[in-house]
């Protein structure tokens, strides 16, 4: 157990090194051929975040095994775990937490720089396509293996317009399931 | 003053264009502007990189070929530094490589994005 600690900070300079401009140019390629294969922009939307469920189901997994990070208790917890940690190390972003509703089972995550928009415009005829939505999806994946059920949605983004992106994240429920043994 | 600058893509196909003129009454001579790009296209390719490559009247004709071979030319009278005219293609050159890294843009296609077209006004008052 020791041995992997070690070999983990190695691991994660690696991956810094990836070129950002490549990750941006490498997404900006996925979508432009959704949208080609898909007629509706709703489509679209629901393949991204399709896709980001299936990474973010793996990427936890590897969020947790390299940060040591332990239980959160409570939503407010998760979401500061999500912003400094999981979106600064795969995203090299930390969105701001803000907006919780009254009741304490919403949030937003406020965007001002998104690596995934550097250069992008959207064409005039997708008005309705959420370009970053994968980044939900991951979210969605990501909080479900750690007995989570959330819904997450864009609500405001820059790429139509506003200041900044806004994810809206909503607690829907724990979840009950068995829990894989050896996780704590 | 005219000034007319073109981006020409792979198929002698206009890309982008734009007027920068300071009087109003420009039509024919946008057109006329227009035809001596065309007409200048060959002397383009084998300038390489800047040169002033043409005259025609009073009009003359600098142009820029790109790495991936898309021409940039720019007609104008009267004179003009090399200095500016450098300056004023490599600006253009790195909008215009801005703008082709937008996934939703198909190379050799006109340039629709209004973005590029107000950075060029910019440049083309900056520089002409």
């Amino acid at each position: 157990v020791n041995m992997s600690k070690q070999s983990v900070p190695a691991r994660s300079q690696e991956l810094r090194r990836v070129s950002g401009e490549l990750f941006s140019l490498t997404y900006g390629a996925l979508v432009a051929q959704l949208v080609k294969d898909y007629e509706s922009d709703d489509e679209i939307n629901k393949q991204l975040d399709k896709m980001g469920y299936n990474i973010g189901i793996r990427l936890v997994e590897d969020y947790l095994s390299r940060s040591g990070q332990n239980r959160c208790h409570d939503l407010k917890e998760a979401a500061e775990v999500l912003t400094k940690g999981g979106f600064k190390m795969f995203l090299g972003v930390v969105p701001t937490v803000a907006n919780w509703s009254s009741k304490g089972d919403e949030f937003s995550l406020v965007l001002d720089q998104n690596p995934l928009v550097d250069f992008v415009e959207l064409p005039e005829d997708h008005p309705n396509l959420l370009y970053s939505n994968i980044i939900c999806g991951v979210i969605r994946g990501a909080l479900e293996m750690v007995q989570l059920e959330v819904e997450v949605a864009f609500i405001q983004d820059t790429l139509k317009g506003d200041d900044a992106s806004e994810i809206r994240v909503k607690f829907i429920k724990k979840l009950e399931d068995a829990v894989p043994a050896g996780d704590d | 003053m005219t000034c007319y600058f073109v981006i020409v893509g792979h198929n002698d196909n206009p890309l982008f264009e734009l007027d920068v003129k300071e009087t109003g009454k420009l039509d024919d001579k946008r057109q006329m502007a227009q035809f001596v790009a065309h007409a200048s296209l060959d002397l383009v390719d084998e300038a390489k990189f800047l040169k002033s490559v043409d005259r025609f009247n009073e009009l003359s004709v600098a142009g820029f070929v790109t790495a991936s071979h898309m021409r940039f030319i720019l007609v104008y009278d009267g004179p003009k530094a090399q200095e500016n005219m450098k300056n004023f293609f490599m600006d253009m050159y790195d909008a215009f490589v801005k703008a082709l890294l937008n996934p939703f843009y198909v190379p050799n296609t006109p340039i629709a994005s209004s973005n590029f077209r107000k950075k060029a006004q910019v440049i083309a008052k900056k520089y002409l």
